[in-house]
């Protein structure tokens, strides 16, 4: 894949900024991403991490309530925060033509935002329906990402749920969003990318216009979040009432994907080895031939691949009916295994595999929210925006023994392996009323 | 919670000696480069609409298959079923190919290709390469042409069918979805969003066999490829391709819709619920309308993005809501204007009230200037980034010709929009958004919803 032109330099507060420009279409992608995520935040606050996201979105020195949104929105833009394990992403997509605007808006946020109690209490009842939407009231919630590191790992950074609980929640306080914002939120712990139709010397000029004059801070230590891989089988069943069906999910280690890249991209191609597409492995086994599961999955990180710091996971995900005992599953899934490890997968499965990655690397290139964010974190997370753009070459050159070998790595005695039992909600077959 | 070192207080973050900015202005609008596209109809009655966009070396393919149920009513119909199967099973085989063929020679030109099927339509969509379009084409040809439905493909599908039908229904959004369908339209198909399991289980192989000659059929069916192609040579390609996929009678397009009027929520009891659905349909109009503009505008005002008054009331005011919002949903020949809201039991009867509220405000206090310039500048600046890569344009080009416009109504809609005045969007909003004018379902736990919304009013409780 040709590489895109980029542009890189670091403001004297710290802040670093990486231009892509490309003039084919009038649009430009603007992205902070913050260097701390939801395995930062401590004991008794679980969730802030992702409440403090909202909180950003609440107003700033310049900007009253709900401006932003309207600033963005009346600007012909889009806007979104996620907070992921390692980091926490703003961005903005809009019409060229709002270029400074959007540097404006995300400046005025990092230089100085404005965290009130009221703001902060209506966002914790925002975040809490947030939670009820996606994990509370609904079957397979929170599956696997707040489930399964609490079985795969043993220390609280790893282990505890990224969304929060409603009581840790409730008790944030907005000294704590000072503290959060004073520690984590410094211009040198964030990396700024502008992507799209830009003129780097005058999008250079207008980032010092903008970010300037936000004071540099101290930039806190990373923390290393390292534990060993587990020893032995770690098993955990959760129950569901919503779920009409059982679930399964297989969760292992994986090497480091900063320090060991290209041994990480061995688990990548396998995992579209297993299930990418009717022809792979497990499709064909689990789906096709054995019929033992409705759907199954697999892949590289909670959140995707190549989205989190060491450590990092790699999922086996399947549902299927309650006739069939997870173990049988779970079985049929250890002997595919042990097939790819001895034998490994046949060229063709390779090229499949990097074909399709190729395609999707283009794919989500052409998406500018896509583009934006992905150089953004890898920027971030790796100092190398520019991966992105190697990564089919990187992937392409995977071979089928170190597939084998990754493969033969996803050991049973090395696992977690969580699994979701249907509760037995009264059957619902919802009763309507009489008209 | 301790911060490692000493912190400012929130004040003193949320302030700086230079103090507040002024807000920079919007700098030259640069306008889209020009689309080279061909729209052309092939003898056998398929309309090609190619379009070149060459940003990455890659292209889209979207086919729309007119697939409505010829029947008046869905009681006693096979066909949503037999609909199902069909698309769940007409990439599994044909006389050349296997289900595992298929997707080995998708894949090796980084493509995929997949078939849903809903009340109005089969859709074929997939992507590759620029240099596999072929490759997509042919494959495409084969099933169009030659599916065969092998009977173990037929067979383990239709169980799986089953399945999934069970976890999506237990899925809230789904079954409020599909309560409000059951309201709005009864017993016509366009309601009939999923067959029911023992109706998927009678479906044989001969029957889906019998629906592909009667309805996969090319005449009113439309197909769209962008990407980094040249637009006549993408439609000599699909022209070489789809050429001998024949037909004589056109495919069939769904029923006309009877017009959505007001009347009660129906309240939709789910055991155990903690967070409930509030799901309130009006009457819209087609974007063939002269109004539409207006009514998008005014839409867009009411829930149609986030600056919207019913965003900042329920979710940024009061903190009723994670997801609240209106949009609406074409069909041909109609549309509906459609106000959701997930909120938690306890608030669940005062964001209806909310709802309510600003659906009388929108026609009696209508949007002002400014209201309605956010809107105007949103809904240009959305339609450009939302259509400014290939899938995204392909995607949206294919629903537009599926209700019978043209790329020349997409390129000529910015243009539109910024004519409206605010007295067009104020009637529009006094027509179209009075409460009388909405009827609903609310899904959510009834024995602890009942009190509550009974002394609200104007909702059947089971």
């Amino acid at each position: 894949m040709a590489l895109p032109e980029l542009h890189r330099f670091t403001l004297p507060n710290g802040l670093r900024v990486v231009l892509a420009p490309d003039p084919s279409a009038p649009v430009i992608g603007v992205s902070v991403h913050y260097d701390v995520g939801f395995r930062s935040e401590p004991e008794g606050r679980t969730g802030f991490a992702h409440l403090f996201e909202h909180l950003m979105f609440q107003g700033s020195e310049s900007l009253e309530k709900l401006a932003h949104f309207r600033h963005v929105q009346s600007s012909g833009g889009t806007f979104n925060g996620s907070t992921h394990p390692d980091y926490t992403d703003y961005y903005q997509v809009l019409p060229s033509a709002a270029l400074e605007r959007a540097l404006f808006l995300e400046a005025d946020r990092m230089r100085a935002p404005k965290l009130t109690e009221e703001n902060l209490r209506n966002q914790i009842d925002v975040v809490k329906e947030e939670i009820r939407l996606n994990v509370l009231n609904r079957p397979y919630g929170g599956f696997p990402w707040i489930l399964l590191p609490q079985v795969l790992f043993q220390t609280f950074p790893n282990a505890h749920n990224g969304y929060g609980d409603f009581t840790d929640l409730e008790n944030a306080t907005v000294d704590d969003c000072a503290a959060f914002f004073d520690t984590y939120y410094a211009p040198g712990n964030a990396v700024l990318t502008v992507a799209g139709d830009v003129d780097p010397a005058e999008a250079r000029e207008l980032v010092e216009k903008h970010f300037g004059d936000v004071p540099a801070r101290p930039v806190p230590p990373r923390p290393s979040f390292a534990e060993p891989a587990p020893k032995g089988e770690l098993r955990s069943e959760h129950e569901d009432k919503h779920a009409p069906m059982p679930a399964i999910a297989l969760g292992y280690r994986v090497p480091d994907p900063v320090g060991e890249v290209e041994a990480y991209l061995s688990y990548l191609v396998l995992a579209g080895v297993l299930t990418d597409g009717d022809g792979s492995r497990l499709q064909q086994r689990l789906v096709h031939r054995d019929a033992v599961v409705v759907d199954v999955g697999a892949g590289c990180g909670l959140f995707g691949p190549l989205e989190a710091r060491d450590p990092d996971t790699f999922n086996i995900t399947a549902i299927h009916p309650p006739e069939v005992p997870s173990e049988q599953v779970i079985t049929a899934i250890d002997e595919e295994l042990q097939r790819l490890a001895e034998q490994g997968p046949t060229e063709q499965e390779l090229a499949k595999v990097t074909a399709r990655w190729v395609s999707t690397m283009h794919r989500e290139h052409d998406r500018l929210t896509s583009r934006t964010l992905g150089l953004g974190s890898a920027e971030l997370l790796f100092g190398r925006a520019e991966l992105l753009y190697e990564l089919p070459d990187k992937l392409a050159a995977i071979t089928v023994d170190e597939v084998a070998a990754a493969a033969k790595a996803l050991r049973p005695d090395s696992r977690a392996v969580l699994t979701v039992k249907p509760a037995g909600e009264p059957a619902a077959k919802p009763a309507g009323g009489s008209e | 919670m301790s911060a490692p070192t000493s912190h400012r207080s929130a004040e003193q973050i949320g302030r700086t000696e230079l103090g507040p900015r002024p807000l920079p202005e919007l700098g030259e609008h640069r306008v889209a480069p020009e689309l080279s596209s061909l729209d052309t109809v092939l003898p056998n009655g398929l309309r090609v609409v190619a379009v070149r966009r060459a940003s990455v070396p890659l292209v889209e393919v979207r086919l729309r298959v007119p697939f409505a149920d010829p029947a008046d009513s869905s009681t006693g119909s096979r066909h949503s079923a037999r609909a199902e199967v069909l698309a769940n099973t007409i990439l599994t085989g044909t006389a050349k190919r296997s289900r595992v063929d298929v997707d080995t020679e998708l894949a090796l030109v980084g493509g995929e290709l997949d078939a849903v099927v809903d009340p109005e339509r089969l859709a074929l969509s997939g992507n590759a390469l620029a240099s596999g379009l072929g490759t997509v084409l042919d494959v495409l040809r084969d099933a169009l042409t030659g599916a065969t439905y092998p009977a173990d493909e037929v067979e383990r599908e239709r169980a799986r069918l089953v399945e999934r039908i069970r976890l999506a229904r237990s899925q809230p959004n789904v079954i409020a979805r599909e309560a409000l369908q059951r309201h709005l339209y009864g017993d016509h198909p366009f309601a009939k969003e999923m067959p029911e399991a023992d109706e998927v289980a009678e479906v044989t192989r001969e029957d889906v066999l019998a629906l592909h000659a009667d309805a996969v059929l090319p005449r009113g069916s439309v197909l769209v490829v962008v990407g980094d192609v040249e637009p006549d040579a993408a439609v000599r390609a699909v022209e070489d391709a789809l050429g001998g996929w024949t037909g004589e009678r056109a495919a069939v397009e769904l029923r006309p819709l009877p017009p959505v009027r007001g009347g009660d929520v129906l309240l939709v009891h789910r055991p155990g619920a903690v967070q409930s659905q509030i799901r309130l349909a009006g009457q819209g109009l087609t974007r063939t309308d002269p109004r539409y503009p207006a009514l998008q505008i005014a839409n867009l005002v009411f829930g149609g993005f986030f600056s919207s008054r019913l965003v900042e009331n329920i979710r940024e005011d009061k903190g009723y809501t994670y997801s609240a919002r209106s949009h609406p949903e074409f069909t041909p020949g109609s549309a509906t204007l459609l106000v959701d809201a997930d909120t938690a039991s306890e608030v669940t009867a005062a964001a209806l009230l909310e709802t309510r509220y600003e659906l009388g405000r929108l026609g009696l206090v209508p949007p002002t200037e400014a209201e309605v310039d956010t809107a105007r500048r949103y809904a240009i600046g959305s339609l450009l980034t939302a259509t400014s890569s290939q899938g995204g344009l392909a995607s949206f080009l294919v629903n537009l010709l599926g209700l019978g416009l043209d790329i020349d109504w997409f390129l000529g809609h910015p243009e539109r929009l910024a004519a409206v005045t605010a007295e067009q969007v104020a009637e529009a909003a006094l027509e179209f958004f009075a409460p009388s004018a909405f009827t609903g379902v609310l899904v959510g736990d009834a024995e602890v919803l009942a009190p509550q919304l009974r002394a609200l009013g104007d909702v059947t409780l089971p």
